[in-house]
């Protein structure tokens, strides 16, 4: 395989390839999860289960006072980095294009000073998450091979795209397949690993908030 | 592989439900779980990182219920649960949980740990991990009736005591009775001033009640060790006993694990619903105060705090009420900073207290409820779970403090108007 049929492959086979992982993989762990069910709680119910669950999904989006104190930084870093790769990825002018053309929906982009800020506050938040991560002691000991692959190919993303829009280091055709290859990695690691906290973080809650709402907790 | 390994793992697997597979999935070893947890928070040690104490019960299900875990078990990549490694697991799941789940509440993507950690007390116990102390207090309930050996005569004495002080019979045995009382063996034992308390708010009330000399015990040793059988069995004659004196409500009194296992968890291990309500004593002294039944006169002036027990509130829902009884019989009534169902645990419940391993563990826990008491430093502290009132006394003597603890259902009986 020459250079350029790399730069073909990377844009059309791969892909599609890592786009078919990503979709097929995260449906299998949900239907994983939810095949296991639940046994029906025969005890006499003190509230609803299933506004207990949905208001857990929304609430647990904010930590209580106490927890902000001691966990400031997990808390603050957490929230940047999240919103940071939200708006890149959904707000940057040609990921809003790519989107058009693959899916036929169109939306507002946020102007490319924003995201080019945007990108530079959440690489700074995503070093510092993984300083923080060899630096905690709680979070050093949890911490498996696992936790800091997917910091990799989360930052990566990220970076070759900051690169990519800058043009630094490489030719603007080899930049952009750059950047499209380590999304491609991402996504075929995702359905694999703790990335899927993405979609599965909204059963775990509604499963919280239902055990606790049914007997008349707030979680 | 031994068969108690085997039947520990069997264990694992029946625990394992959708919840825990949304759960495990979902960590993503943020740490705050620690933060939240006492066992953590005074010691400083990580390994008593809530989500950690769940290793084993984790590899499980990663290793036999997805995909990409059982590819690497078929091929040989994964590294099989151990029984060194349970016995290794067993302080973390015994000494260092009270079951409070307060990191359940904390958990940014809403893993409800302590969900986890009982279920993984199954597959710990099936295994032969589990502490000595809850062992025997769990061979106790189910031979001798009660986890500390309290039997009939004991009970029958301490009636016997409080009728004579309180000049009133107490009700046993009675057929037809509205409620039936629950007792757990530390009040028969070590507050008997309950039942008295009980009996005299009652009659004021005119309230219905009796005791049963079949099915006395609240507490419930089968769940803090995970023995489900067991807990069904005990739950069972709970059930028996109030079907047999036709009661209509079975009162769990003041504590935390027996309001649990009877109100919560006690239909879902005999595996039918009840044919009576359960219901908690402070819901109960909630629901006489609303019908004007409970005439209170005198106030308590002096500072009082309230220990939410977790099972009670965070757990079991009873958040309210104790606040509308406190603020009835107390002038100076204050909350202690995160209160109600993000309290901390006093450190000794969920089996704790059993294990006397856990000891010098349970007094170091002890100290976060020192700080919050350090902020609002009451006269005295009430709370409504007599496991959570012997840790509270014994750390309160470890710390040189000097406060009394007292029961919400004592208080309330001390200030009943004459009429």
């Amino acid at each position: 395989m020459t250079g350029t049929e790399l730069l073909i492959w990377i844009r059309g086979p791969a892909l599609q390839i890592a786009t078919v992982i990503f979709l097929l993989g995260v449906v299998v762990r949900i239907f994983e999860i939810l095949v296991l069910g639940r046994k029906p709680d025969l005890a006499e119910p003190r509230g609803s289960a299933a506004a207990g669950g949905l208001r857990t999904i929304v609430t647990r989006m904010f930590a209580d006072r106490g927890t902000l104190q001691r966990s400031t930084f997990t808390v603050v870093a957490g929230y940047i980095f999240h919103i940071g790769i939200f708006i890149t990825l959904f707000f940057f002018a040609p990921h809003i294009l790519l989107f058009h053309e693959t899916l036929g929906v169109n939306w507002p982009s946020l102007p490319t000073q924003v995201i080019d800020a945007t990108a530079v506050v959440t690489i700074i938040a995503l070093l510092a998450v993984l300083v923080y991560r060899l630096a905690n002691r709680v979070i050093r000991y949890l911490s498996r091979f696992q936790d800091y692959l997917v910091w990799l190919v989360t930052f990566l993303p990220i970076l070759t795209g900051y690169l990519a829009f800058h043009r630094i280091g490489l030719a603007p055709q080899h930049l952009i397949a750059t950047h499209i290859a380590s999304v491609e990695l991402l996504m075929v690691v995702f359905p694999f690993t703790k990335l899927m906290h993405a979609f599965t973080l909204f059963i775990a809650r509604y499963y919280n908030g239902a055990i606790a709402g049914y007997k008349g907790v707030n979680s | 592989m031994t068969a108690s390994l085997e039947r520990g793992l069997n264990a694992f697997r029946e625990q394992i439900d959708a919840p825990v597979a949304s759960f495990f999935s979902s960590c993503v070893h943020c740490g705050m779980c620690a933060e939240a947890c006492l066992f953590y928070t005074e010691t400083g040690d990580p390994s008593y990182t809530p989500i950690h104490k769940l290793e084993p019960l984790r590899r499980v299900w990663q290793q036999e219920y997805t995909f990409w875990g059982r590819l690497a078990k078929a091929v040989g990549l994964s590294k099989p649960v151990t029984d060194e490694e349970l016995a290794q697991w067993e302080t973390l799941v015994y000494d260092s949980c009270t079951l409070c789940g307060r990191c359940s509440m904390v958990c940014p993507v809403g893993n409800d740990i302590a969900y986890m950690l009982r279920r993984m007390r199954e597959g710990m116990a099936a295994s032969g991990h589990a502490p000595e102390g809850l062992v025997g207090a769990t061979r106790r309930a189910v031979t001798i009736g009660s986890p500390m050996g309290v039997k009939l005569p004991a009970l029958q004495a301490q009636i016997g005591h409080t009728e004579k002080d309180i000049g009133m019979t107490i009700p046993v045995d009675v057929v037809g009775a509205d409620y039936m009382l629950l007792l757990s063996s530390m009040e028969i034992m070590n507050f008997p001033e309950f039942i008295g308390a009980i009996a005299r708010i009652f009659s004021k009330a005119g309230v219905s009640w009796t005791i049963s000399s079949e099915a006395f015990e609240a507490t419930n040793s089968g769940i803090q060790i995970g023995v489900s059988e067991i807990a069904a069995e005990l739950v069972q004659r709970v059930v028996d006993a109030a079907e047999k004196l036709k009661v209509k409500n079975v009162i769990s009194p003041e504590c935390g694990h027996a309001y649990m296992a009877i109100r919560w968890e006690g239909p879902n291990l005999i595996g039918k619903p009840y044919n009576f309500k359960v219901v908690h004593i402070l819901e109960l002294l909630d629901d006489l105060r609303k019908q004007g039944r409970l005439k209170i006169s005198g106030k308590e002036t002096q500072r009082l705090t309230y220990h939410d027990p977790c099972q009670i509130a965070r757990r079991g829902g009873v958040v309210d009420q104790p606040r509308h009884l406190l603020n009835m019989v107390a002038e100076n009534f204050v909350e202690m900073p995160e209160t109600g169902t993000m309290n901390w645990c006093c450190g000794a419940g969920g089996g704790v207290s059993s294990n006397e391993r856990a000891d010098g563990l349970r007094l170091s826990a002890f100290k976060r409820k020192k700080k919050q008491l350090d902020v609002v430093r009451p006269d005295a502290l009430v709370s409504a779970c007599s496991n959570c009132r012997i840790q509270l006394e014994d750390g309160l003597e470890e710390n040189n403090m000097d406060m009394p603890v007292l029961s919400l259902t004592e208080t309330i009986a001390e200030h009943l108007a004459d009429d």
